[in-house]
């Protein structure tokens, strides 16, 4: 229990960022015409590729000897890349076919 | 200096991708969105590459490589994709992220374990990140499988399945919790097992959701992965990865509940499943002995072109069969012929929100064409004659007035209200959700058995020649 008391008083600047976001994200995003819904979730499913930030750090902070570290590390940066570049491709082949039209 | 210079990257990192997410809102800029987002994604990546790091030994090559390696499969996979196949695609690219959230999840456990120092709530952080990535990543594996065709609902599921998800979802969350409560004496064995626990529960979650559910299930997915991704960014306090992370979970769980209120079930209901299972056997029976009616080719040809104003409501049929460039062509015809040709959308049409949308697109039917539920339903009464391409559940009248049927309640497309109803449909089996529909025995209905894009391929000559 003390150490959960303990993170919170160390991370409340973090805890609010965290509250007021999930507030702004369901603000911003509420009100969606149902034309764009795929390109939203796919668009949100390429963010969620952010995580890869997280391997990122992980790697940088290896030993450069800890391949269990590296390798799954690597493992991560790969699926975090596609995920990524994958999504933001789709998303714009999508967009731009609903631009095409509108001229 | 350079640290502020990093920080403030990731400041607009995090501003980008807040805005280009709003921005994927509205059709106007939608597509500038996307971009903004992605690079507020890359200068994010940016930052975490050179920001200074304190002993760090950085091991450049094995970073570089991943993103190469990655990216490069990324580009290719969305370069190539056809839109018909894009749920699957999206559920892949979702359960990718999923995974790197299990990969770091793991290893920092790994290292907790082997005597680096983590803190209460860092340990508990770092489990929502193994356990919910788990979950997200054998999820859209499966979703994956599942939209392709590559697995059947009826092989992986079994009565009583929901009770054994019950049981994996108890297991994991108290083997979580005893993981937390002993602190390092719990050992890397355990949280093996709980991670374990996690892959097979996405699996085996999904397992009994029905295809016509898929809408709600890929957002649902879309939603974990998001929030795996910001228990991530707890562990290395990284608030581009929450504030991102709780976008994606924020825009998941809106599109998850609007699909499911389009269906009028809720999530639980979803979840549990059984949609198909107990509804196919009552509902069949009523139908025996009534009469279908046919149409022809031609006599659709005709009807169509001497009407003034048609409508078209796509579903599934109309993805699986790619008629979509097809129904196009026909929509030229009938419009060059002075028809008002319109498109009805249900919003859980198709496997993924606003998959019809997409196809539509593809095929440059132009937007305003597109009616969306309500609209539709109210310019049905002066319709000539509407023709169901391939959906099924969504214009089921058994909806509207037989409370016994699994899907009373559900708004639907009522087509019925339309002069002439005609559909198109490989055979008489019913739809996804494995229910009769009374639509295609009603007195007005008439059914033109095929492919759809074959059937609309020979209908479109036969008005050319007209």
């Amino acid at each position: 229990m003390d150490s959960i008391m303990e993170f919170f008083s160390s991370n409340l600047q973090m805890l609010y960022i965290l509250l007021f976001t999930i507030i702004l994200g369901f603000e911003i995003i509420s009100k969606v015409p149902t034309v764009l819904h795929t390109p939203l979730m796919s668009g949100a499913n390429a963010i969620s590729g952010i995580v890869i930030i997280g391997a990122i750090i992980l790697i940088r902070h290896s030993a450069p000897d800890d391949y269990f570290t590296l390798g799954l590390g690597f493992l991560g940066i790969v699926m975090g890349m596609i995920n990524v570049i994958g999504g933001f491709a789709v998303t714009d082949r999508m967009l731009e076919m609903f631009k095409k039209k509108k001229k | 200096m350079f640290e502020t210079i990093i920080e403030l990257t990731y400041m607009v990192g995090a501003l980008l991708i807040v805005l280009g997410l709003r921005k994927l809102g509205s059709p106007d800029t939608a597509r500038r969105g996307n971009i903004e987002a992605g690079i507020g994604m890359g200068l994010a990546i940016l930052a975490a590459l050179i920001g200074p790091m304190q002993g760090a030994s950085n091991n450049y090559g094995w970073i570089l490589g991943g993103m190469i390696v990655g990216g490069a499969i990324g580009w290719v996979a969305a370069k190539k994709v056809k839109m018909t196949a894009m749920p699957q695609m999206v559920s892949i690219f979702n359960g990718f992220g999923g995974a790197t959230a299990v990969v770091l999840g793991m290893v920092e456990l790994e290292h907790f374990y082997s005597g680096t120092a983590m803190d209460g709530g860092q340990l508990i952080v770092t489990l929502l990140a193994l356990i919910i990535g788990g979950v997200s990543f054998t999820g859209s594996m499966l979703a994956y499988l599942k939209l392709d065709g590559k697995v059947k609902d009826k092989n992986v599921t079994f009565n009583g399945h929901s009770i054994l998800n019950i049981i994996l979802l108890l297991v994991m969350i108290a083997a979580s919790v005893y993981l937390y409560m002993q602190g390092r004496p719990g050992g890397i064995t355990l949280a093996v097992i709980v991670m374990v626990i996690s892959l097979i529960y996405g699996f085996s979650f999904v397992a009994p959701i029905g295809g016509a559910d898929m809408p709600v299930v890929i957002s649902l997915l879309n939603s974990f992965t998001g929030l795996s991704a910001a228990a991530a960014g707890l562990i290395y306090g990284n608030l581009v990865m929450i504030v991102g992370g709780i976008f994606v979970g924020a825009a998941g769980t809106i599109l998850t509940v609007l699909m499911c209120n389009a269906m009028n079930r809720s999530l639980l209901n979803v979840i549990i499943g059984g949609f198909g299972t107990s509804a196919a056997a009552g509902a069949k029976s009523g139908t025996d002995g009534q009469i279908v009616k046919e149409i022809g080719l031609n006599d659709l040809a005709i009807q169509l072109y001497y009407s003034d104003s048609v409508i078209f409501v796509p579903g599934y049929g109309l993805a699986v069969a790619q008629a979509q460039k097809a129904l196009k062509e026909l929509d030229d015809l009938l419009t060059a012929n002075g028809v008002d040709v319109k498109y009805a959308i249900h919003p859980v049409a198709g496997r993924m929100p606003g998959h019809m949308n997409v196809l539509l697109a593809e095929a440059d039917v132009p937007y305003p064409k597109l009616l969306d539920l309500e609209e539709a339903n109210a310019a049905f009464p002066a319709t000539d004659i509407v023709v169901i391409v391939g959906a099924n559940d969504v214009v089921n009248p058994a909806a509207k007035d037989d409370p016994s049927s699994p899907i009373y309640g559900m708004p639907i497309l009522d087509v019925l209200e339309a002069k002439n109803v005609v559909v198109i449909k490989r055979s008489m089996s019913p739809g996804y959700a494995g229910i009769q529909n009374p639509l295609f025995f009603h007195p007005k209905n008439k059914m033109l058995f095929g492919d759809a894009k074959a059937v609309i391929t020979k209908v479109a000559s036969e008005v050319k020649d007209l």
